[in-house]
């Protein structure tokens, strides 16, 4: 209704308002007919709608809830394969740990269009949000520390100085036996 | 991480090899073996009967030989020991060859056509003397004439037949020394001719049957001999006196002595000193004098005349019997580029048999020896054929005008190897000329695909060998993109360099050193002098050759320059002084030439290129340079360090005085230097962080100023087991060069040398023998440098605040702890080298020559301190073999294979561009290629790569591609109407 407001205020020829207008009991020309209360429906409409919102918006929010803890399933999955897989390198455990690095990654760049179907003004996806961001980061530290127990990021001394070359040497000296 | 990822990849690439090995059809593609002999000394040649003509030859590398006449070929050879130096070569019954070695102590008999031995005797021997063999020329085959040996002051009679001592004569008289066995032909009598202190003949008769002293005559001859002597008939000899100027003949018909004086003066006028030399001619001898060659004809009664004179340099044969009582003998001489033979009759020296003139190799030097032999032509007329030893030690064979087959022999003896690159493929030159057309190309590709997929018939098998060697153009004279083909210079004991090509083995150029100031001097070691890397591009690599004008230490030294690509000496220079080292500096000019050192026996050294440029760079290092040497015999090492401009003694100004700076003296009763050795100047070390599994980090201690030192017990130094364990110690030290700090000791107790040693990187490899064991030990020492361990902040690496590749100097006095295990060795060792690559990245692997003159390939990780005996998972993780108490002798990993590097004396290796590979050259009396990857070839595909099967894998797929996705879309039409 307010998009079609929107248009309205440009250049409008005619319209026609399919809207029931019967509601508002200023803008009726028909008289109810006898023994129909019109106010009793009226409260009862009202009330069942705020009721209806209400519901929806609770379950807005326990879904929002839901799918900020879902994370938590996979991290353990992941903590589980990752076991599984040691600590040695090869095709397999690399490949969990890029999974487990990469799922929380792609996870925290979509995070607005995970929670954009329980957007509503009355949810407050704040709380919902953060504890999403938070397992997903656990997700993604739990890769770090898995990609640090393959010995795979350069943590230590010997990563820094592996590839320094011996220093130069000041003096130069030779010899040895003399020719016979 | 990059790397990280990438050493564990090769870790584990290297890992998962335990050993290196080859299929047997790889055998033969990289790899090239080359059977040489060595520069003959004597030759006898057997071609009486029909079938194969054949020479039989012994040699200075103590090879006895016999080669195909028609071809050059050896038909099978024998390397005797080092100590085994043949003294002389026969045949005997027409079908043994006997030779005698060791100073007349050995007597061996081979089986002429196959060289199997027959028998071995070992003669009794008393002290140092002559050795005299005389193989009777046996014209009945079933009568067995004893062979008469004299050797170690016993003359022996020894049965050709199956060896055995017929009886001995005992000739160690005090004073007296045996110089002639004679026997006349058909007699039964044996003279022996000897000389008492040089002053009095005696002659004594011997039966020649049962070893008895039938006559004895002596006689004084008073002005004394000089020991040179040459027989020329069955009873006169002819010798020199004392002052070299009175010729003496002594005749001793039925044994009566009589001397004959000539003094030389009456031969040939205002003679000097005169010489006999060695051919033997019937009734003549040849002697020199004023620089020329005499001969002189001896007459029945002694009487001697002149005959004819040549020039010096003129080699002559022994005198060999032709038709008719007659003998001749071959001489040739040199005529520039070309040499004269000549066989004349020894009678009637103006009747010349046989004029032949043949263009010669100038690289070739003078002909040293002239073996002749005569055969029988179809016209009943005598044909001659002569084998030459030139001076560079190359054998040839000279029949009918023409050069019949040549051998390098010099390669026999290789004193130094360096190797060099190939110049660059010039435009114009397209690899598809290689690769011919496209057709060939796939069916050669198809070929290996059926190989590769096992359906190859025994023919394509060949075909395919075939193809592999031929297309990989590994023969070509240009670069190579991954630095396989190369050139080998080998540096001659005669002076000459050769070329050789890693593809083939085959000589692209060899050259002879020259000096103006002596005949020919010895090549003693190469260099490289300019290799144009980013300078002057334009200009070719060179090599500097340093030999030296005689065997003397003090004689003066000459400097060759040689254009490696073309093999044309530059220049060279007789520099005036004496070398007795060579230091390379690491320092080059704009040019790229390398400054070298040359110290002289004066202690001072010299610097070349003599250019002001070279003395500038010179002038700005002049404080850091520091010089040598190890006293052998006195036990010292001294260390010297430059002090100023000789310019108060000489005018040259590119001499600089030295003053001793340290010495490290060694006590002379108890420790003998046997073994010194530093590292490869040219050594790449990739990194100086050692990673030990729990990520601890160890500094290497890489310096390029390190002597490793072994000593022993001065009783120690013999042969092994001529000592008791309690006597013999061995003491290894790892020695500053620079300041003479002595940075660490090891003493094994009850061990001794000989030590063979390797030192690469922060570690020595050594191997010796243990007396209490009774077995070869290897020893690993690392070094590691204490005080930069505390280098182990990962913030301050990684921003670069950490003084690792600061400049370190050796007055720092670095703090160093080593670690080091010993192992048991089966085997006795001749040499040990190690692997070296471009980068110093990949794994190393020791390559040890063993006794058998094989090559065996030992991955470094075998020579680990941290072997344990249980490693963790980790250490074994990461390559860490459990300790085993022996090393571990993998048939495998012989680098050889099937072949032998006889002799062997050293191995050198060099890194190709290809990270993974390096190439191996062994030289001894054999030259042996290879190349090798310790770590298999993980930067390349290899050779038996099907690129068909890929390229075939590639089409079939883009045609699947194609072909579902037409499909699919016809399908997606056919939906969409339905």
């Amino acid at each position: 209704m307010d998009k079609g407001k929107a248009v309205m205020g440009t250049g409008r020829r005619w319209a026609v308002e399919f809207s029931d207008q019967s509601t508002v009991p200023s803008s009726r020309d028909i008289l109810d007919p006898p023994g129909f209360s019109r106010a009793s429906q009226e409260q009862d409409d009202s009330a069942n709608s705020r009721q209806k919102k209400d519901a929806e918006a609770n379950w807005k929010l326990q879904k929002a809830w839901e799918v900020a803890q879902s994370p938590f399933k996979t991290l353990m999955m992941m903590g589980f394969m990752m076991w599984m897989a040691g600590n040695t390198v090869h095709l397999f455990s690399i490949g969990i740990t890029f999974s487990a690095l990469w799922q929380p990654i792609s996870a925290l760049q979509s995070v607005g269009k995970i929670f954009e179907p329980f957007k509503d003004n009355k949810v407050e996806l704040l709380m919902p949000k953060l504890v999403f961001l938070a397992l997903n980061l656990g997700g993604l530290a739990l890769g770090v520390w898995k990609l640090n127990t393959l010995g795979l990021l350069p943590t230590h001394a010997s990563d820094w100085v592996s590839s320094l070359p011996p220093p130069q040497e000041v003096e130069h000296s030779g010899g040895g036996f003399v020719f016979h | 991480m990059a790397i990280r990822v990438f050493l564990v990849l090769v870790l584990f690439l290297s890992s998962a090899i335990v050993s290196f090995s080859l299929y047997e059809d790889q055998a033969g593609l990289a790899d090239w073996h080359q059977r040489y002999i060595g520069k003959v000394k004597h030759a006898v040649f057997h071609t009486q009967k029909t079938g194969r003509k054949r020479v039989i030859v012994s040699t200075e590398e103590n090879v006895v030989a016999s080669l195909d006449l028609r071809h050059g070929e050896i038909f099978w050879r024998h390397v005797l020991g080092t100590k085994d130096a043949i003294d002389g070569v026969g045949i005997a019954l027409g079908k043994y060859v006997i030779t005698l070695s060791s100073e007349g102590s050995t007597l061996r008999a081979w089986n002429l056509p196959d060289g199997q031995m027959v028998w071995e005797t070992a003669l009794h021997s008393a002290h140092h003397s002559k050795s005299l063999l005389s193989v009777p020329i046996n014209l009945k085959v079933d009568k067995d004439y004893p062979i008469t040996v004299f050797g170690g002051g016993y003359l022996h009679a020894v049965s050709a037949l199956d060896g055995e001592v017929l009886w001995e004569k005992d000739f160690t008289a005090e004073g007296f020394e045996v110089q002639r066995v004679l026997q006349p032909l058909g007699s039964t009598v044996i003279y022996v001719l000897g000389f008492v202190n040089l002053s009095e003949a005696v002659v004594y008769q011997i039966d020649s049957k049962i070893g008895e002293v039938v006559a004895q005559k002596s006689m004084v001859f008073p002005g004394g001999f000089s020991g040179e002597i040459s027989s020329v008939s069955s009873d006169k000899v002819v010798v020199l006196d004392s002052k070299k100027s009175i010729l003496v003949t002594i005749g001793f018909i039925d044994g009566d002595i009589s001397f004959q004086k000539t003094p030389v003066s009456d031969l040939v006028e205002n003679s000097g000193n005169a010489e006999i030399l060695s051919p033997l001619l019937s009734n003549m001898l040849a002697v020199k004098v004023n620089k020329r060659t005499i001969f002189v004809k001896v007459g029945g009664e002694g009487k001697l005349e002149v005959v004819d004179s040549l020039s010096d340099e003129t080699a002559m044969s022994d005198s060999l019997p032709v038709a008719d009582d007659q003998e001749a003998f071959a001489s040739v001489h040199h005529e520039g580029s070309k040499i004269h033979l000549m066989v004349k009759l020894v009678n009637e020296l103006d009747n010349v048999l046989l004029r032949e003139t043949i263009q010669m190799d100038q690289h070739r030097g003078r002909v040293h020896k002239v073996f002749m032999n005569n055969y029988v032509r179809t016209d009943r007329s005598n044909g001659f054929r002569a084998l030459i030893v030139m001076e560079d030690h190359s054998l040839l064979l000279l029949q009918q005008g023409a050069i019949v087959w040549s051998r390098e022999e010099g390669l026999a003896s290789v004193t130094d190897v360096t190797t060099a690159e190939l110049p660059v493929e010039k435009d114009g030159v397209s690899v598809a000329k290689v690769e011919h057309t496209l057709f060939e190309w796939l069916k050669g590709h198809v070929l290996k695909l059926k190989g590769s997929l096992l359906l190859a018939s025994p023919e394509d098998v060949v075909a395919i060998q075939e193809l592999r060697v031929k297309s990989s153009g590994k023969n070509k004279l240009t670069r190579d993109h991954n630095g396989f083909r190369k050139l080998i210079l080998a540096l001659t004991r005669a002076g000459k360099l050769f070329a050789l090509h890693t593809g083939d083995g085959r000589i692209v150029w060899s050259m002879l050193l020259k000096s103006q100031a002596c005949e020919r001097p010895n090549g003693i070691s190469l260099y490289q002098w300019q290799v144009p890397h980013h300078h002057a591009m334009d200009k070719n690599p060179s090599v500097l050759v340093v030999g030296r004008c005689g065997s003397d230490s003090s004689a003066p030294g000459v400097l060759s320059f040689v254009d490696v690509y073309t093999g044309k000496e530059i220049t060279s220079s007789d520099i005036g002084h004496s070398v007795v080292q060579v230091l390379p500096l690491p320092f080059t000019d704009s040019t790229e030439q390398r400054l070298h050192l040359i110290a002289d026996t004066v202690g001072h050294v010299h610097l070349y290129p003599k250019t002001s440029e070279a003395l500038s760079i010179f002038q700005r290092e002049f404080q850091n340079i520091y010089w040598y040497t190890v006293g052998a015999d006195d036990g010292i090492i001294r260390g010297h360090v430059m002090k100023s401009s000789c310019s108060g003694e000489t005018a040259d100004e590119y001499c600089f005085t030295t003053r001793e700076l340290w010495t490290v003296v060694f006590p002379s009763e108890s420790e003998k230097i046997i073994s010194t050795l530093t590292r490869k100047p040219n050594e790449v070390v990739h990194t100086q962080a050692k990673v030990n599994t729990d990520q601890d980090l160890l500094y290497k201690y890489v310096s390029r100023n390190l002597l490793f030192v072994a000593t022993v017990s001065p009783k120690g130094a013999g042969e092994i087991g001529s000592v008791t364990p309690e006597e013999s110690s061995l003491v290894v030290y790892l020695i500053d060069t620079i300041t003479g700090r002595i940075l660490h000791r090891l003493s094994h107790q009850g061990c001794q040398g000989p030590v063979h040693a390797v030192f690469s990187e922060n570690w020595v490899v050594y191997h010796y023998f243990n007396l209490r064991a009774h077995k070869y030990e290897v020893t690993v020492v690392e070094i590691y440098d204490q005080s930069r361990a505390e280098n182990k902040n990962v913030w301050k690496l990684i921003l670069g605040k950490h003084n690792l590749t600061a400049p370190i100097t050796s007055y720092s006095r670095p703090e160093v702890f080593t670690k080091s295990q010993s192992y048991f060795f089966a085997q006795s060792v001749k040499t040990i080298a190690v692997t070296s690559t471009a980068k110093g990245i990949t794994s190393k692997q020791l390559l040890i020559g063993t006794i058998g003159d094989q090559i065996l390939a030992l991955d470094k990780r075998f020579v680990d301190p941290r072997r344990t005996l249980n490693p963790s998972q980790a250490e074994k993780e990461e390559g860490i073999i459990p300790l085993t108490d022996s090393l571990p002798i993998i048939p495998q990993s012989y680098v050889t294979h099937s072949h032998r590097v006889e002799g062997l004396k050293g191995i050198v290796t060099a890194p190709s561009k290809l990270e993974s590979t390096t190439h191996v050259f062994a030289y001894g009396v054999d030259l042996f290629y290879t190349r090798l990857a310790p770590s298999k070839t993980y930067d390349s595909l290899t050779d038996d790569f099907s690129y068909a099967l890929l390229l075939i894998t590639i089409v079939a797929l883009v045609a699947a591609i194609y072909i579902t996705w037409a499909l699919s879309e016809k399908k997606e039409l056919s939906e969409k109407w339905r």
